[in-house]
């Protein structure tokens, strides 16, 4: 019996898999996390697949830095027809590679915090790094930049030189205080528990006791609300405001489904993807779905001031910031 | 042991020259693929000698440690019975095995801010102790590297025939006799090696010297590598960087080999150990305190690591039972690789006076800096099939050479020991080929071949090594999709995932280790 069910499973399964072998196939590069089962991937994939008459297949290189590291490597040669999960702070060097292609016009209205200009990259979700904090334990949240630094809060944070968010924190530290930036981080020296080469590490970290603060996004403690009902997680606003991450996708120019690709693109701005986003991948959607966001993101705070260096001068100020950053933790 | 070279027969010949060309396909090779797309190395800079002079300090600290540290432990464990002996021997070698990640969490559970050592410091009045600094990578590298030492170093006292000690007692010799004329000999063989294995091991530690270093003070050369590729994408300073980290390698395992002075013991019947020169009950106590404290300080954070991922175990999402299915594969795929890979390397350097090249060849793969080979080998492949087809046999491949070192490590003293015992016996027997293997060589050499065999495969379970730029979705192991668990916020399937991983490890390793020392006797 238990043969003749798989052999029915297989042939089932081969009819079902046969139309799609002859359809075009779209590759899309992107990072681990947005392929795993708790992630993005799985949804969108159902959802791109059901009328668009082709194979998605998601292609994961660990990070937004891997991924980019591996497109340069592979050069025009690439198998990727559309990379996904870039972001902000990578864009440049992407645009200087002279691999993409300008994105198709969309009629969407993005929903972020500045007005999205950029012809290549297509944003598709975005959020706000911030210092996250456990409420039962922290008393007394600061405000400021400065006043962390005045206080003996421990926190824990990312390496810029081998992390997205380290070089984040990086940034918005150098977009608030510019030539006072050393200044801060000297105060904030005595502040960090320690270093980590990735979030994960750090995030792990703060969980289990060893910071009372840690580098993330103001969407982390949505995470703890809706997936385990954990209201103890807060993010700290900051008067300085609060530095922007955009995530975005673009279209390669060696791509030889141009138009898939840029339906595929097209389709990232629409409700079936972006009302994906906010429960999988815990990131604001670049475009707000009808249903609006899902209960509990209302709880988040709501920076009033957004800062973001334009991606040329991210490029410019990241050296000298990251020497004075090595100076002032090295001490 | 120039006077014991023996002519290498032809099939040794070929296979130890076929193992040692896979190690520099896997080591050199994809290093200079690295070099030729990037056009060449560039001069490095001062930050880059302050990571390779930070490098260079903490290893040393970390290899002396750990070896002067191993040497009364092994010699307790060598000289004591006690209930429970076998499972503390197996247990110590977890450490080890933890991908990085975890064994951190551990020992920071233990020894970090809010870790169970400072709760009690503070108890008894006194301010809680940082660990960050090098004081940190060094006590986290000891407790990586100890138990490897200690493995090592109890294999030479267990490979000292039991007659010399039966001997030692007749002649009414002390135990300071016996350190002199038996254990010294032995140290003076194996001392060098096990030293330049803990060295190179904490040469290339990153994530480790990063997080428990404090911060940027604590640059590693594998992370300055790091930097170059992901932050500046300039391959000509990743690969003067792992250039510099490979010389380092080669020259440090060439001095191993030359200050090594093989001990001349001869060879015994096998008969079981009763050693009568450890007794009295102060030398009780004392190897009891030897044996106590450090398996304290292994075992807490281990206990810690279990203690927090029990509740995750049961309700882990199915792709990572799948990845686990796929780790048990890929583990006892390359252990079979690395046994095939190493044997005939270990009889060759014991057959022949001057193989130091060869033996240094060996121990390349320490050295080399994962990012690198990873990204030689996606250079040298991709022109030739996809990237995500190639997943599981590069992993297997990269994981059976990564885990090459330690097999001869374990295997080459025994064989040098094999060799000058029975190798003129066995060629005036003309005992060659296929039936010496059969007769002699994996009999005596049993033992070792077992441990070498549960390391490696503990040791491919675990290791996350360069799969990172060609794995899929569909091909994780195990390794890779606790990081993603951890990626995504599910520290707790991640804790649970970890646990999952070190039992699966442990399990190889005491299996297959068992099957090796089931003649012991002991």
């Amino acid at each position: 019996m238990r043969t003749t069910q798989v052999s029915t499973l297989i042939v089932a399964g081969s009819l079902a898999a046969a139309p799609a072998a002859a359809a075009p196939v779209l590759t899309v590069y992107t990072y681990d996390s947005f392929v795993a089962e708790w992630g993005p991937g799985p949804a969108v994939e159902l959802a791109f697949e059901a009328d668009c008459g082709c194979d998605l297949q998601f292609v994961a290189t660990g990070d937004g830095a891997a991924l980019l590291a591996r497109l340069l490597l592979e050069g025009a040669a690439t198998d990727a027809d559309v990379v996904l999960g870039l972001d902000t702070s990578l864009t440049a060097r992407a645009a200087a590679s002279d691999l993409f292609a300008p994105r198709p016009a969309t009629a969407a209205s993005f929903a972020l915090p500045l007005e999205w200009t950029d012809p290549t990259f297509l944003p598709y979700d975005w959020g706000w790094f911030a210092f996250v904090y456990d409420k039962t334990l922290v008393d007394t949240v600061p405000a400021d930049f400065e006043a962390l630094a005045a206080s003996d809060l421990k926190i824990v944070i990312e390496d810029p030189r081998s992390s997205t968010p380290g070089l984040g924190l990086l940034l918005w530290v150098k977009r608030a205080y510019g030539d006072r930036a050393a200044e801060i981080w000297q105060g904030l020296a005595d502040n960090i528990v320690t270093v980590t080469p990735g979030w994960s590490e750090a995030y792990g970290l703060f969980l289990e006791g060893e910071a009372d603060m840690v580098l993330s996004y103001t969407t982390s403690p949505a995470y703890h609300l809706i997936a385990e009902g954990d209201d103890t997680k807060a993010a700290a606003p900051f008067a300085e405001g609060h530095y922007l991450q955009v995530e975005v996708a673009a279209k390669l120019k060696s791509t030889r489904n141009s138009e898939l690709a840029d339906r595929f693109l097209n389709f990232m701005t629409t409700e079936a993807f972006q009302s994906v986003i906010p429960g999988t991948n815990w990131m604001y959607p670049a475009v707000t779905p009808a249903d609006g966001l899902p209960k509990g993101f209302e709880t988040l705070i709501q920076p009033e001031k957004t800062l973001l260096f334009p991606p040329e001068e991210a490029v410019s100020v990241r050296d000298p910031a990251l020497a004075e950053w090595q100076t002032a933790l090295s001490r | 042991m120039a006077d014991g070279a023996q002519p290498l027969g032809t099939w040794l010949r070929l296979a130890a020259g076929g193992a040692a060309a896979l190690v520099a396909a896997l080591t050199v090779v994809p290093l200079g693929a690295v070099l030729a797309r990037a056009g060449g190395v560039v001069m490095l800079g001062p930050a880059d000698w302050a990571a390779v002079r930070f490098t260079l300090l903490q290893s040393t600290l970390s290899a002396a440690i750990s070896l002067a540290l191993a040497i009364p432990v092994a010699r307790a464990l060598a000289r004591r019975q006690f209930p429970g002996r076998g499972l503390l021997i197996t247990l110590l070698g977890a450490p080890f095995i933890l991908p990085v990640v975890v064994a951190v969490m551990g020992i920071l559970a233990i020894f970090g801010r809010g870790g169970l050592f400072n709760d009690g410091v503070a108890a008894l009045g006194y301010g809680r102790i940082s660990i960050y600094g090098l004081g940190g990578v060094v006590l986290a590298h000891v407790f990586f590297n100890l138990p490897l030492a200690v493995r090592l170093l109890l294999q030479g006292w267990l490979a000292i025939p039991a007659e010399r000690f039966r001997l030692a007692a007749a002649l009414g010799f002390g135990p300071a006799e016996v350190a002199r004329h038996l254990e010294r000999p032995m140290l003076k063989a194996l001392a060098p090696g096990i030293f330049a294995t803990v060295f190179l091991l904490c040469l290339t530690s990153f994530a480790t010297a990063l997080i428990l270093g404090g911060g940027p003070r604590a640059t590693t050369v594998e992370l300055a590598i790091y930097q170059a590729f992901r932050f500046d994408f300039d391959l000509a300073r990743a690969a003067a960087l792992a250039s510099l980290q490979l010389a380092l390698c080669a020259v440090t395992a060439l001095a191993a080999a030359r200050f090594a002075v093989p001990a001349a013991f001869g060879t015994g019947l096998d008969r079981p150990f009763a050693r009568w020169d450890a007794q009295g009950s102060a030398r009780r106590w004392l190897d009891a305190g030897l044996i106590g404290i450090p398996a304290l300080f292994l075992l807490a954070p281990l206990a810690a690591v279990v203690l927090s991922g029990m509740p995750g175990l049961v309700s882990l999402p199915a792709p990572v039972w799948k990845a686990a299915g796929r780790s048990a594969l890929v583990a006892a795929t390359s252990t079979g690789l690395t046994l095939a890979l190493a044997l005939p390397m270990a009889l060759a350097v014991a057959r022949s006076g001057r193989a130091r090249t060869l033996e240094a060849a060996g121990m390349l793969p320490l050295a080399t800096s994962a990012l690198v080979t990873g990204t030689g080998l996606f250079l040298i492949l991709r022109p030739l099939a996809s990237p995500a087809a190639l997943a599981l046999p590069v992993t297997v491949a990269v994981n059976a050479v990564m885990a090459l070192p330690f097999a001869l490590r374990s295997l080459t003293p025994p064989a040098r020991d094999l060799e000058a015992g029975y190798g003129r016996l066995a060629q005036s027997l003309g005992l060659t080929g296929l039936a010496r293997l059969r007769l002699l060589t994996l009999p005596r050499l049993r033992r070792p071949l077992g441990f070498a065999a549960g390391l490696t495969a503990a040791l491919s379970m675990g290791d996350l090594g360069v799969i990172a730029l060609f794995a899929d979705s569909d091909r994780a192991t195990l390794p890779l999709e606790l990081y993603r668990l951890m990626g995504a916020y599910r520290m707790e399937d991640a804790a649970g995932a970890a646990v999952l991983l070190l039992a699966l490890s442990l399990a190889a390793f005491w299996l297959l280790d068992r099957g090796g020392r089931a003649d012991a006797g002991t």
